[in-house]
């Protein structure tokens, strides 16, 4: 998958606008939107993964010891903070 | 060929059956429900090989249709009035992604106040969607056009939806004798939707991605251009249908344009009150003719305007009032179809027919001598009034 390296003119671009391969919104960073974001406190995190699972833009990642955020995706919603039932996520202005 | 009694509906969805669609959502709303009832009865009967998605508003039913069409099904589906105004978001995403959806609109007038009869006001609502929109006089034209609008929807060069449309109540309820061709002639003349699709799991694709301000305008500006396909494909099409019908369609039919000053231009049912005075006139010498607009987007111009062109003054009848603009929706794209080819024809707009009121043969006399007063005048004149409403 590639981006696109040209802007191409009105009679090259794909017609209705379909992009001829999936999941190309991974080459777009979007992390950027965010104002406030969630820090995980790995002391209290007990692994449960709710934060993995309520995350809308599955922007919590599983990593061996748990979970970590992808701010490159991650909006700063605060769903993560919300539903972590121990309390572990804090909210931090960007 | 056999003739059989159908109403302007029942003559639509007796095409759709015949057409081997794939999916059909719709949503009742009259007075286009007795198409989609008709329609549901041949699914339950086992008379067609339909999906039929039941859905509680317009709105989810063309958002079920562009999701089939996108899968390369043949979809069809049905509306009028506030079901279109409902499904108009929808109408723009449904050309957009190049959907070939056909659907068959009563066309009624739109609240308030609450009025279930027939005018423009819904089609011309969403007159820019981007849809090929065809209107029909009577239930003949429906049906055959219901038949045509797939073959040019589908056409790999168009992958356009379409809509066709009859006059509410006025067409839609009443029963005509509709030439209705064999099973195995409309098999043969629209072979099943072939081509690449959208939706395919061996060749995964994003569909409706974001298009920000550095890709949307190539997008739309590609769309315009499509949409300049439509007349060449439309040829073809009418003369396919031709040679398995005997019947010849096209942008637009004229009657008693030879030698005529005036004439008038509509759509739909009022074609054949025109026609019906235009030829009482003639035969007392009067030169008077009638073009009824086939095809209203995209609109016709070049052709028009050769039509046009030996003409003093032209009546353009609008079923719908575009409320602030300079005229009714029909009247606006004439004007803007003979500026700088046609500068000495006058014009007049003439609004008629809201919310079913009848049109009679008398206000279409009085619309030609009104015509036929202006064309004798010296300097270029545009003039809009209202017929048929109470002062
Ligand atoms: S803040 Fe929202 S987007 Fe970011 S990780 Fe939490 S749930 Fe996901
Ligand atoms: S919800 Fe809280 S405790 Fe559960 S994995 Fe996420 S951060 Fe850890």
């Amino acid at each position: 998958m590639s981006a696109l390296k040209e802007k191409l003119g009105w009679r090259k671009v794909p017609p209705g606008g379909t992009i001829s391969e999936a999941g190309s919104s991974a080459l777009y960073k979007t992390g950027a939107w965010r104002s406030f974001k969630p820090v995980i406190d790995k002391a209290k995190c007990t692994k449960c993964l709710i934060c993995w699972i309520y995350c809308p833009d599955m922007a919590v990642k599983r990593v061996n010891d748990g979970v970590e955020i992808d701010y490159e995706y991650c909006k700063g919603c605060g769903i993560c903070a919300a539903e972590c039932p121990v309390k572990a996520i804090r909210m931090e202005e960007e | 060929m056999k003739r059989i009694g159908l109403t302007g509906d029942e003559a639509i969805a007796y095409a759709a059956k015949q057409c081997d669609v794939d999916v059909v959502s719709a949503y009742p709303i009259t007075p286009q429900t007795i198409i989609v009832e008709k329609y549901s009865e041949y699914v339950a009967n086992g008379e067609v090989d339909t999906e039929f998605i039941n859905v509680e508003s317009e709105h989810s039913a063309l958002s079920a249709c562009i999701g089939a069409s996108l899968t390369g099904a043949r979809v069809f589906t049905a509306t009028a009035s506030q079901g279109l105004a409902l499904m108009h978001e929808l109408l723009y995403i449904a050309s957009s992604l190049r959907c070939p959806i056909v659907m068959g609109i009563a066309n009624r007038s739109l609240s308030a106040p609450l009025n279930i009869h027939g005018d423009h006001s819904d089609m011309m609502g969403s007159r820019d969607c981007g849809w090929i929109q065809i209107f029909a006089e009577n239930a003949q034209e429906a049906y055959d056009w219901t038949i045509q609008a797939f073959r040019l929807s589908e056409d790999p060069e168009v992958l356009l939806p379409s809509s066709v449309n009859i006059d509410g109540f006025i067409i839609s309820h009443s029963m005509e004798g509709v030439e209705v061709l064999e099973d195995e002639a409309v098999r043969a003349f629209l072979p099943p939707r072939s081509g690449a699709c959208a939706v395919d799991p061996r060749r995964p694709s994003t569909i409706g991605p974001v298009a920000l301000p550095d890709y949307y305008f190539e997008f739309k500006r590609q769309q315009a251009e499509v949409m300049k396909r439509v007349p060449v494909a439309l040829e073809r099409v009418c003369r396919e249908f031709n040679r398995i019908s005997g019947r010849r369609y096209g942008k637009f039919q004229s009657y008693g344009m030879d030698g005529a000053r005036t004439a008038i231009i509509c759509m739909g049912s009022a074609a054949g009150t025109a026609r019906h005075v235009a030829k009482a006139l003639r035969g007392k010498g009067e030169r008077v003719g009638v073009v009824k607009l086939w095809l209203y987007r995209p609109f016709p111009v070049d052709e028009l305007v050769r039509e046009l062109e030996g003409l003093r003054s032209v009546v353009v009848m609008d079923r719908a009032i575009s409320f602030g603009a300079p005229f009714g929706p029909l009247c606006s794209d004439l004007i803007g179809t003979i500026h700088g080819k046609l500068p000495k024809l006058k014009v007049l707009n003439a609004i008629y027919g809201l919310g079913g009121r009848d049109i009679t043969e008398k206000d279409v006399e009085g619309l030609y001598r009104e015509g036929l007063r202006m064309a004798e005048a010296k300097a270029p004149m545009v003039r809009v009034k209202y017929v048929g409403v109470r002062e």
